[in-house]
This record gives C-alpha cells, sequence and structure tokens, in this order.
C-alpha cells in the first residue's frame, strides 16, 4: 500500500540509508558502554589499577562521543530528509490532484482532498522521521542489550527471559480490555459531535422554538456517554506506568538479590552486574519506546491510508495520444447524451441538439434540472455517460483537452478568483493580453467603471477569493476574464446574477457584438434573459422537453409556458 | 527544547493557566493533593532505589566476599525493606495515574456542558461569524489538548521538578565532588542546548508562516479548481506550488532537525556523564584524594543516568501546556462571549391558541399588529445595511416582500424574532417595543419556514413536536392534514417513526421542507415567516410545499420572502426591497399605478430571482 508512496522519497534514499547506518553505530555503541563500564569496575576501579582505569576510560570516551555523534547527526540528516520526502509527496499529490476530473474531485470532496494535502501529509512527515530514527533504534537497542546481557551472565539473563513475557502478557492484556472501550469512545464522539453539529447548523430552530433546554439535555447525554466510558478506558490505559514500574523495579530487585549471591560466591563480578543494572533499563526502555513508536504507527497509517487513495486514483478524464487540435468550431453535436454522477440516477437522459457558429441558446428550468451539468460536459469537466458531444463531426473525447478548454470560456454564477492583482486574474484568459485588450474586456463586462473608481485601479491587489470585492464586481471580472480568451464557444452560467438587470442587459448587447461568430449558452432562471437566443432549451429533471425559439415555445411548450405564465402573469395553482 | 521561548509564552497566557488550573483544582482539591503526594513518594521511592546499590555494594556484598562463610540472611532483609519501598512507589504511581484518568476525564465533562449551555445563550451574530469546523474544534481538539495536558503534563512536569531535586540530592548525599563535576559538564553542554534552541525555533517561526502561505495556496486553488481546469492553468499552478513547498521544505527540514538533534544528544549526554564520572570517580579514590567506595561509584552511575533523561521530558511536556493553553484560550473565548441580552419582562400566555400579553398583572388579548418604526441595523456597528426601514402591518395581512437577492429582505424577517439587534428605532408589536417582550414569548409568537431545513436525528414525529412535547393528538393530526405529509411518510416502512438524520440522507429537499411545514403547525403561532425559495425539489413536491405553505398563511399574519406571482397579487402590503431601503409600498395595484420600480420589475418579469 506504501509503495507509491514511499517513492516520492527519491533524492534522499541515499541520505536514508546513511540515517539508518548512523543509528546502527550509535545503538552498538551504546551498548558498548555499559559493558566496558564493567571491566572498568572490575579491572580497574576494584583492582585499584590506574592504567586500566585511564586507558579504558578513554576507550569509553571515544565509544560515547562516537554514539552522540552519530546520534545527533542522523537526527540531524533524519529532520531534513523527512521535510524533504514530505515536500516530493505533497507535490506529488498536488500534481495529481491538477490531473483529476471533476467526477474524481467530488467523489472524495475538496476539503477532503485539502486534509490529506496538509495534515495527513504532515503526519506521514513525522512517521518518516520517527521510522528511520526511532523505530530502527528501539528494537537495535533491544537486541544488542539482550545479547550483552546474555554475553556478561547467562544465568542473570534468564530474569528477563522470565519478566519480559509476563510483562508482555500484561500488555496485551489491558490493550485488548482497551481497545473496545476505544470504539465505544469514538463512537459516543461520533454522537457527540452528531449533536453538536445539528445544534450548530440549526441555531435559528432552536431559538425559535426555544428550544435550548431540550437541546442542552441531549448534549450532556451524550457527553456523559463519553465520560462514562471514556474514564474506563482512561484508568485501564493508566496500568500502564505502575505495569512498568512493576517490572523494572522487580527486575531491579532480583538483579540485586541473585546478583549479590553470585559475587560472594565468585561466579560474577561487581563490575559485571552495574552492566546488568544499565542493560535492564535499556531493555525496558526500549520497550517502552517501541510501544510508542506503535501508536505513531497506527496514526500514520491511517493517514498513509487517505494519501494512496488520492495517488491511486486515475484521472477519469484522459487526453488521447493522438488527440486532434485543431478544429474550426462551425458546430456542436448532442447525440443521445446520458449522464449520470458515479453511475447512479441519470442525472441527464437522452439530449440532442446541434448549435451552429454564431448562435445563442438559452437554457431554462427549474434548479436541479441539469443545466450546470449539461454545459459542464461541453469543457470535459464530465466526460457523458453514453452518446457523444461531437465538435465539426470529431467526438470531444478526441480532441486534445487543453485545445479544447482553450477555445471554451465558461463562466459561473459561483465563480473564483485568486490572491493577486486584478491584472493578474485577467491574464488567466489569455497571458499575453495588452493593457489595451484587457480594457475592453472590462468595458465589454461593465466592470470598467468599478476598477476604475479602486485604489492602484487594474493592479488593485485582491485578498482571497476576491473577498474584497462584491459578489456582482466579481462577477464582471470573472466574464471579462472569459472574454479575453476570445472562445470559440462562450458559456454563461447565471454569471450575472448578481449583477443588476440594467447591467446585465448591457453585458448580453455586448457580447454579441464583440463575439459574433462564438456559439453562446446563456443558462438563466428568467425568461427575459434568455427570450432572445435563437434557440431555447427547456429542461426538466434532466429531459430536454422543449427545443425551439421563445415566440414557438410559448405556443406548445407546457412547461415553459408555465415558467412564462408565472413569471408574468403569476401561478395561479 | 526553546525551553525560555516555552516559558514566555507560557507566562504570557498566565491569566488563562491560572483559570485552567482553577477548573481543574475546583471541587477536587483532595484529588489534587493525593496525587500530589503520591507523584513525591513514587520519585522518592525511584531516588532510594538508586541509592539502595551503595549500601547493596559497600554493606552486604563487600564484607562478604571476604568472609569464608558468607550470611545472606542481612542481604535478603534489605532486599525485602527495598521491595517494600518500591512496592509503596509503584501503588503510589498506581494512585496518582487512576486518579489523573478520573480527573482529567471529570474536568472535560464539565467544560463541555458549561460550553454548550453557555452557546445556548450566545446571540445568532456569533454563529455567523464563526464557522462550524470553528466551533466543533473547541469541544474537541481544544479539549482534548486539555485533556492530555491534565492526565499526561501536568504530573510529568511536578515528576520531573521532584525527580531532579531528589537525584540531586542523592548525588550530593553520595558525594559532593562527583555531583560538581556532574553539574559543571551539564552546565558546558547547555552551551549546544541554547544554540540548537536558538536556531530551531527561528526556523521554527519560518516554518510556520510558510506552512500558513503553503496551506493558504493549496485551499484556495483547490477550491477554485474548476477554473484552474477551465483555463488550463495546472502548469502555472504546480510551479507556483513548487516554489512554495520547497521553501517550506528547506525551513521545516531546518526545524525539524535541530529539534530533533536535542534528543540524542540528551540522550547521550547521560552516557557521557556515566563514563566521565566513572573514570573521575575512579582516578580520585584511587589516587584517595576522596573517599569513594565502589558502591558509592556503582550508586551514583545510577543516578547520573537519570539525570538528564528528565529535563529532554520537561521540554517535551511544556510543549504539550504551551498547546492545552492555546486550547484553553479558544475555550475561554467561547465561554466568555456575551450572552444574548433578555431584558423584555412582558411575556405572552398561550391559552388553546387564545393568546394575551401580560406585564405585571395586565392581561391584554394579543392582536397581531406588527410596525418597523425608522429601524436601522448593521451586523457590524459601523457598516449599516439596512436604512429607515418603516412599515405598518395590520392583524391578519399578508405581506410579501420583493428584491434582488441580497437586498435584504431576509435581514429584515430575521429583525421580527430579534435574532439581530437593531442599531436605531424601534420594532412594535401591537405597540410594545420588542425590546421590553421576553426573547421566550417574542420568539413564540413567529413560526419560520426558512429555505435551509433543518431537522434533527430522531424520528420524523420527534422532528414534528419539536417545539411542543404535549401536543395533543388533534393538534398533530390537523399539522400534519396542513403539510400534505401523509402522502410522503405513508410510503416509508416505518411511517412517522421513521428515523432521519439532521442532515438528512434519505428525505429529499421539498420532504423535509414539509416536514418542517407541520413543525411549525404543531405550535400553531399566530404570525409565520415564510420563504417560497424552494431550489433543488422537483416540480410535483414544489406544488405541495407550495400548498402546505399557502394552508400555513390562512388566518394569520404572515411575511413572505415571495417568488410567486400569486402570492405576491394576492398580497395585503408589498414591500419593495433594494440596497437596504423600502422603495416602495402598498398593495400590487397601487404599486402598478405608481410606475416606479415595482411597475418596471414586473414588466420586465424581473419580480422573481
Amino acid at each position: 500500500m506504501f509503495k507509491k508512496i514511499f517513492s516520492s522519497v527519491r533524492q534522499y534514499k541515499k541520505k536514508a540509508f546513511l540515517v539508518i547506518l548512523l543509528v546502527l553505530i550509535e545503538a552498538l555503541c551504546g551498548t558498548l558502554v555499559p559493558f566496558v563500564m564493567g571491566k572498568l569496575i572490575d579491572l580497574g576501579i576494584i583492582k585499584s589499577n590506574l592504567f586500566k582505569i585511564e586507558s579504558i576510560g578513554i576507550i569509553l570516551l571515544i565509544i560515547t562521543l562516537i554514539a552522540m555523534a552519530s546520534g545527533v547527526s542522523a537526527s540531524w540528516l533524519a529532520g531534513r530528509t523527512s521535510a524533504g520526502f514530505a515536500a516530493n509527496l505533497r507535490y506529488d499529490l498536488f500534481s495529481h490532484i491538477q490531473t483529476f476530473s471533476f467526477e474524481n474531485i467530488d467523489s472524495f470532496s475538496t476539503s477532503s482532498l485539502i486534509t490529506r494535502l496538509t495534515t495527513d501529509v504532515n503526519n506521514m512527515q513525522l512517521m518518516y522521521a520517527q521510522l528511520i530514527r526511532i523505530a530502527v533504534r528501539a528494537p537495535l537497542l533491544l537486541i544488542f542489550s539482550a545479547v550483552m546481557a546474555i554475553i556478561v551472565s547467562v544465568k542473570l539473563s534468564l530474569i528477563f527471559i522470565i519478566m519480559l513475557p509476563i510483562l508482555g502478557v500484561f500488555l496485551a492484556l489491558i490493550i485488548n480490555k482497551a481497545k473496545p472501550l476505544f470504539k465505544r469512545v469514538f463512537r459516543n464522539y461520533d454522537h457527540l459531535n452528531q449533536v453538536l453539529r445539528e445544534n450548530i447548523r440549526g441555531i435559528k430552530v432552536v431559538k425559535a422554538y426555544s428550544q435550548a433546554e431540550q437541546e442542552t439535555n441531549k448534549f450532556d447525554d451524550a457527553a456523559h456517554g463519553i465520560y462514562k466510558v471514556f474514564t474506563k478506558a482512561q484508568q485501564i490505559m493508566a496500568l500502564n506506568a505502575p505495569l512498568m514500574q512493576l517490572t523494572t523495579n522487580l527486575t531491579m530487585l532480583l538483579l540485586c538479590l541473585f546478583g549479590a549471591v553470585m559475587i560472594v560466591h565468585h561466579q560474577l563480578q561487581a563490575g559485571q552486574l552495574v552492566s546488568m543494572f544499565s542493560y535492564t533499563m535499556t531493555i525496558l526502555m526500549s520497550l517502552n519506546m517501541l510501544s510508542m513508536v506503535f501508536t505513531q504507527l497506527s496514526m500514520a497509517t491511517a493517514s498513509g491510508e487517505r494519501i494512496s487513495r488520492v495517488l491511486d486514483t486515475q484521472s477519469t478524464i484522459l487526453n488521447k495520444k493522438d488527440a486532434v487540435k485543431n478544429l474550426h468550431y462551425n458546430e456542436l453535436t448532442f447525440e443521445y447524451v446520458n449522464f449520470s454522477f458515479n453511475h447512479t440516477d441519470n442525472q441527464l437522459q437522452d439530449l440532442n441538439f446541434t448549435i451552429r457558429k454564431g448562435q445563442t441558446f438559452g437554457i431554462i428550468g427549474t434548479t436541479g434540472s441539469g443545466k450546470s451539468t449539461l454545459v459542464e460536459l461541453i469543457p470535459r469537466l464530465y466526460d457523458v455517460t453514453s452518446g457523444e458531444i461531437t465538435i465539426d463531426q470529431t467526438n470531444i473525447k478526441d480532441v486534445d483537452i487543453k485545445a479544447l478548454r482553450h477555445n471554451i470560456a465558461m463562466v459561473l454564477q459561483n465563480n473564483v478568483l485568486f490572491a493577486g492583482t486584478i491584472k493578474d486574474n485577467l491574464r488567466w484568459g489569455n497571458a499575453q493580453a495588452t493593457d489595451l485588450e484587457i480594457k475592453q474586456a472590462c468595458q465589454l463586462a461593465q466592470a470598467e467603471e468599478f476598477i476604475d473608481q479602486l485604489p492602484n485601479k487594474y493592479d488593485f491587489v485582491l485578498e482571497e477569493n476576491g473577498s474584497n470585492l462584491s459578489g456582482g464586481q466579481k462577477q464582471r471580472l470573472c466574464l471579462a476574464r472569459a472574454l479575453l480568451k476570445h472562445p470559440q464557444i462562450l458559456i454563461l452560467d447565471d454569471a450575472t446574477s448578481a449583477v443588476d438587470t440594467e447591467t446585465d442587459y448591457k453585458i448580453r448587447l455586448g457580447l454579441n457584438q464583440y463575439l459574433p461568430n462564438a456559439m453562446k449558452f446563456i443558462i438563466s432562471q428568467r425568461i427575459s434573459s434568455i427570450a432572445a437566443a435563437d434557440q431555447i432549451i427547456v429542461l426538466d429533471q434532466g429531459r430536454i422537453v422543449g427545443l425551439d425559439t421563445h415566440q414557438n415555445l410559448l405556443k406548445n411548450n407546457k412547461i415553459y409556458r408555465d415558467i412564462y405564465e408565472s413569471q408574468k402573469y403569476g401561478d395561479k395553482s | 527544547m526553546k525551553n525560555d521561548h516555552k516559558f514566555k509564552k507560557i507566562l504570557a497566557e498566565w491569566p488563562t493557566l491560572k483559570r485552567l488550573l482553577k477548573i481543574t483544582f475546583k471541587n477536587h482539591e483532595w484529588m489534587i493533593f493525593v496525587s500530589f503526594l503520591a507523584i513525591i513518594i513514587s520519585t522518592l521511592a525511584s531516588v532510594i532505589g538508586s541509592l539502595f546499590l551503595q549500601k547493596l555494594f559497600d554493606n552486604y556484598i563487600t564484607p562478604l566476599v571476604k568472609s569464608a562463610n558468607p550470611n545472606f540472611f542481612p542481604l535478603f532483609k534489605a532486599v525485602l525493606y527495598m521491595g517494600l519501598i518500591y512496592l509503596l512507589g509503584i501503588l503510589a504511581v498506581t494512585l496518582y495515574t487512576q486518579l489523573m484518568a478520573i480527573l482529567g476525564q471529570k474536568v472535560q465533562l464539565k467544560l463541555r456542558k458549561q460550553m454548550f449551555s453557555k452557546m445556548q445563550t450566545l446571540p445568532i451574530s456569533y454563529f455567523d461569524n464563526h464557522n462550524y469546523g470553528d466551533i466543533m474544534s473547541r469541544y474537541t481538539n481544544d479539549i482534548d489538548t486539555l485533556l492530555q495536558m491534565i492526565t499526561q503534563s501536568l504530573p510529568q512536569l511536578v515528576n520531573v521538578i521532584f525527580n531532579l531535586t531528589f537525584v540531586i540530592v542523592g548525588m550530593l548525599y553520595l558525594s559532593w565532588q562527583l555531583t560538581i563535576i556532574s553539574l559543571v559538564i551539564f552546565a558546558i553542554s547547555i552551551i549546544f542546548i541554547r544554540f540548537l534552541t536558538i536556531k530551531s525555533s527561528f526556523y521554527f517561526n519560518k516554518r510556520q508562516q510558510q506552512l500558513g502561505r503553503t496551506n493558504a495556496y493549496i485551499e484556495e486553488t483547490l477550491t477554485g479548481q474548476k477554473v484552474v481546469q477551465l483555463f488550463s492553468h495546472e502548469e502555472e499552478t504546480k510551479q507556483s506550488f513548487f516554489k512554495l513547498n520547497d521553501k517550506l521544505r528547506i525551513y521545516f527540514g531546518k526545524a525539524n532537525g535541530y529539534a530533533m538533534m536535542l534528543f540524542p544528544f540528551m540522550g547521550n549526554l547521560g552516557n557521557v556523564l556515566y563514563v566521565l564520572v566513572a573514570l573521575i570517580g575512579g582516578y580520585l579514590s584511587i589516587k584517595h584524594y576522596v573517599p569513594l567506595t565502589l558502591g558509592t561509584i556503582a550508586a551514583f552511575l545510577q543516578l547520573s543516568k537519570s539525570f538528564s533523561q528528565p529535563i529532554a521530558q520537561f521540554s517535551q511536556q511544556l510543549n504539550s501546556v504551551v498547546m492545552a493553553l492555546a486550547g484553553g484560550k479558544r475555550i475561554f473565548n467561547l465561554l466568555d462571549q456575551k450572552s444574548e441580552v433578555d431584558e423584555g419582562k412582558i411575556t405572552l400566555t398561550d391559552q388553546n391558541g387564545n393568546y394575551s400579553w401580560q406585564k405585571d398583572s395586565n392581561s391584554t388579548l394579543l392582536l397581531g399588529k406588527v410596525e418597523f418604526d425608522h429601524v436601522n441595523f448593521g451586523y457590524e456597528n459601523d457598516k449599516e445595511i439596512l436604512h429607515d426601514i418603516n412599515f405598518k402591518v395590520n392583524p391578519g395581512d399578508k405581506v410579501a416582500l420583493v428584491g434582488e437577492t441580497g437586498a435584504g429582505k431576509s435581514t429584515i424577517i430575521n429583525l421580527l424574532t430579534r435574532f439581530y439587534e437593531i442599531n436605531d428605532g424601534q420594532i412594535k408589536i401591537d405597540g410594545i417595543n420588542t425590546k421590553n417582550i421576553s426573547k421566550e414569548s417574542l420568539r413564540k409568537l413567529f413560526g419560520m419556514v426558512l429555505q435551509q431545513t433543518n431537522l434533527f436525528t430522531g424520528s420524523i414525529l420527534d422532528n414534528i413536536k419539536y417545539g411542543d412535547l404535549s401536543v395533543s393528538d388533534q393538534q398533530l393530526n390537523n399539522a400534519i392534514k396542513l403539510a400534505n405529509l401523509d402522502i410522503f411518510v405513508n410510503q416509508l416502512k416505518d411511517g412517522y417513526n421513521t428515523i432521519i438524520k439532521g442532515e438528512g440522507n434519505g428525505l429529499s429537499q421539498g420532504q423535509r421542507q414539509l416536514i418542517s411545514i407541520a413543525r411549525v403547525a404543531v405550535v400553531n403561532p399566530p404570525i409565520v415567516i415564510l420563504d417560497e425559495a424552494t431550489s433543488n425539489i422537483d416540480t410535483r413536491t414544489e406544488r405541495q410545499v407550495q400548498q402546505a405553505m399557502d394552508n400555513l398563511m390562512q388566518n394569520r399574519t404572515s411575511f413572505v420572502i415571495a417568488h410567486r406571482l400569486s402570492t405576491i397579487f394576492n398580497a395585503d402590503l408589498i414591500l419593495v426591497v433594494y440596497n437596504g431601503r423600502i422603495i416602495e409600498q402598498g398593495n400590487h395595484q397601487q404599486l402598478i399605478d405608481k410606475h416606479g420600480k415595482y411597475f418596471n420589475l414586473y414588466n420586465n418579469s424581473l419580480v422573481l430571482d
């Protein structure tokens, strides 16, 4: 599962191995210290041999300094490489998401993709840093210390061999007891979150019905549910500390007792006993470290899985190798087009129509009838489920995506602007646009007037999402940005909803003069906005129920007439 | 380690810390006291354990080695005593870890309850200004960090302080000369630690800034992904991201590198100390400069190992205190918010649908006259968005609000129920300023069906009865009939007992709206507020919803954000809202005759949005 993730290590592979090597040296030196120390005590201190003390002492000092140097440099390297790995991973994820189709993005949701790019990558980074240092060091220390302990005294090592499994059993017991409790804790948390969420989202309802008390009771119950189970779980987990303490103390006592007897019987030397004390501490400490690493790992595994799922997802919209680049955009045809999100119910059914150069199509229908989805199929934000969309008789799936999108400009109701100057944003439409062209596009989009009133005018800096502009101003900028593309196909999806009616009218008038040859789609809820269109598509529940001129639809189409009547004479239902 | 940096942070947040500790200690004094004692006992036991080594070697091993016929009894006795001391230590550890686990949960529960009851009293503006995730995380993440601090960090910090004290005392007891040597070595290493600290905190700050920038970029581009793709800007976006990301890599790497070097340094410093003590101690004792026995050296070695360990831990625990303080601050911020003001003394009583005002001991029948008198309002005080709103509504009248999105229709409606406080002017019901009516009574007057329907997890029946749990069967049936609920509920397997989720999977938008209409009908309020905008509703359900709304309006004073011309035609009063002002008012005919904005809107068929 993590294969793809770890392929992001790339140029840091060598350094990663170096870290492991350094940690190995550190652990080896570290475990040698108590052994040599025992020798120093036995040969030097006890025998009052100054030469031995000096010579062994200096060797010891060198060993510890090597351990320190390799440990410190391993950490430094681990810090650097883990950051490098995280940066690679972040970039890989980001680039991969850039290839995603909207179907892909919808299936993850934008906010969950953001979490994966931020929190999850950080978790992986943390794990990676842990993994290449601590996770290597702890088991090495454990193994080396155990081996050294056996070398020093086989008999005394029996104490470990008895104590460790007992400790293991108790630890397993604790975890086994706590695990189902923690599952319940999480379930209770879900419940608490649900009560909270509904309360916050529905706060107006709560207040309108003066139900604060009832809500508080609900919440208190949920909070109590967590309290009861979580306390139990925490109490069980808290047994961990005394258990470790018990094992350490008991081992030490047994070592003292048997060690002393053995020394008196000349089966052991004092220095060896001192080194056994050290190995006891190291073994138990590394066990503790291992359990910490495991909790870290399990957290990171969850993050790793979430990242892998993104990396393993192949974009559902791909560019063909021999894709067509040059088209004339003479006509666009929908042929038996069906579309459904995630292959469930059909969102759009059996769509058939043809639009020609210079024509304007209006699209009308209630919210949810599929208007936006219909136009999103044209630049291949989504691919049709069956049927085909062709431009000049070429299926758009065979057209180069970049070239296709280059020739289509689409303005959405909730369009997005990015942090940067107005000019920067407009140049998204055409990087080479001259100041004159930009001005002209803004004139057409009726944006010039308000831009001229801004400080710095076209160099006015927009905040994130253009939050320092009003909705109507943003919409007009988005329109100008789209016009700068000189598109062959222009799609306005309720693009002027926040613009007042007079301006809206001026914009529509200007479009026909500026882009006489483009195919134009105008989605609107208002009949007045589309009445002048060459053809009007009436959508109802994903089907085309009318396709004709305004006059003819009024005569022949009941739904269109209903909408018209409700807007003109009122709905007498 | 950045300890002094952390200390500074903790000191800067001193009031928060004090308040947190107060909450933690209050009503749990004995728990804290017992835990405190238990921590002291457990650290004492472990230091005594190290000192015991001296006695072991000097009193029980060295003499016995020399004797031909060793008597092990004193050794067994000493080990047994030590065992008892250890046991006491273990019991103490058990005691305080258990107490802390319980205490942490108690505090968690207490704070959560306090937060929620407080939250119920907050004005709607609080919820407008804080997004939902932000509020949620106070209940979850922030409380979690507090829990971590109470159950882990605080006891650990106390532990470390006593441990260090006892270790130094123990070292001094064994040999003051070796103690001074150890302390000097440690002091020298502080220079290196300072260096690491300064470097890592420098890069840590840079890293945080860069992380903020990078995350903001990620959020912006992913949210605007449609636009990125429509303009084929993927490559440019990737390049910008690469630059941000690479800077982040450098800062991250350096910050982590410097910070992570500390652990092996401290760990190995223990070893260096260990070796130097043996080397110097051995040298001194052989030269007879200092009387050092084998036992002293062995015990000192053991103590010097536990000398550097706590310091590394200390810094880690301080970290989590800093985090908990940040969380605590956010929690207190919620607890310290100003509650909704409710000074109204006048109440409303309901006797089988007959409402009357109660002021002091006077009772007057409710008429239902509503008046806005020169009302100005802004969500923020300096940004007025409703200007000089004036209108009068007679009992039983239907009021239609028309105008474009964002003109201020919903805002006017929100003021009726005092979800927001007005800046100037008065809103009066039967001539009474709504500020003098208790909020609960005021809200009892109104029933609301808004565009966004909020239901709660529970059965459909629970949801209908939300406003009045003790509703009579008769009233309940009327409400169900009024909302046409039978049509779809009877198709469900469990009927009215079907459990629905608050966020409403399974039910369509229209069905949820029908339930919310029934919910209003159960309470049978004298005035209703409706938003006709129906989005994502299929035509058939839309008809049902409209029908139900019409039923609800019958015989009631009603305010409607109108989207249907029939509603507007039939309205007794049409308010044309434009840019936060009521620019025209009157009935359809009056407004048409006026040849003003309404006339224009009407002729352009642009009444609807």
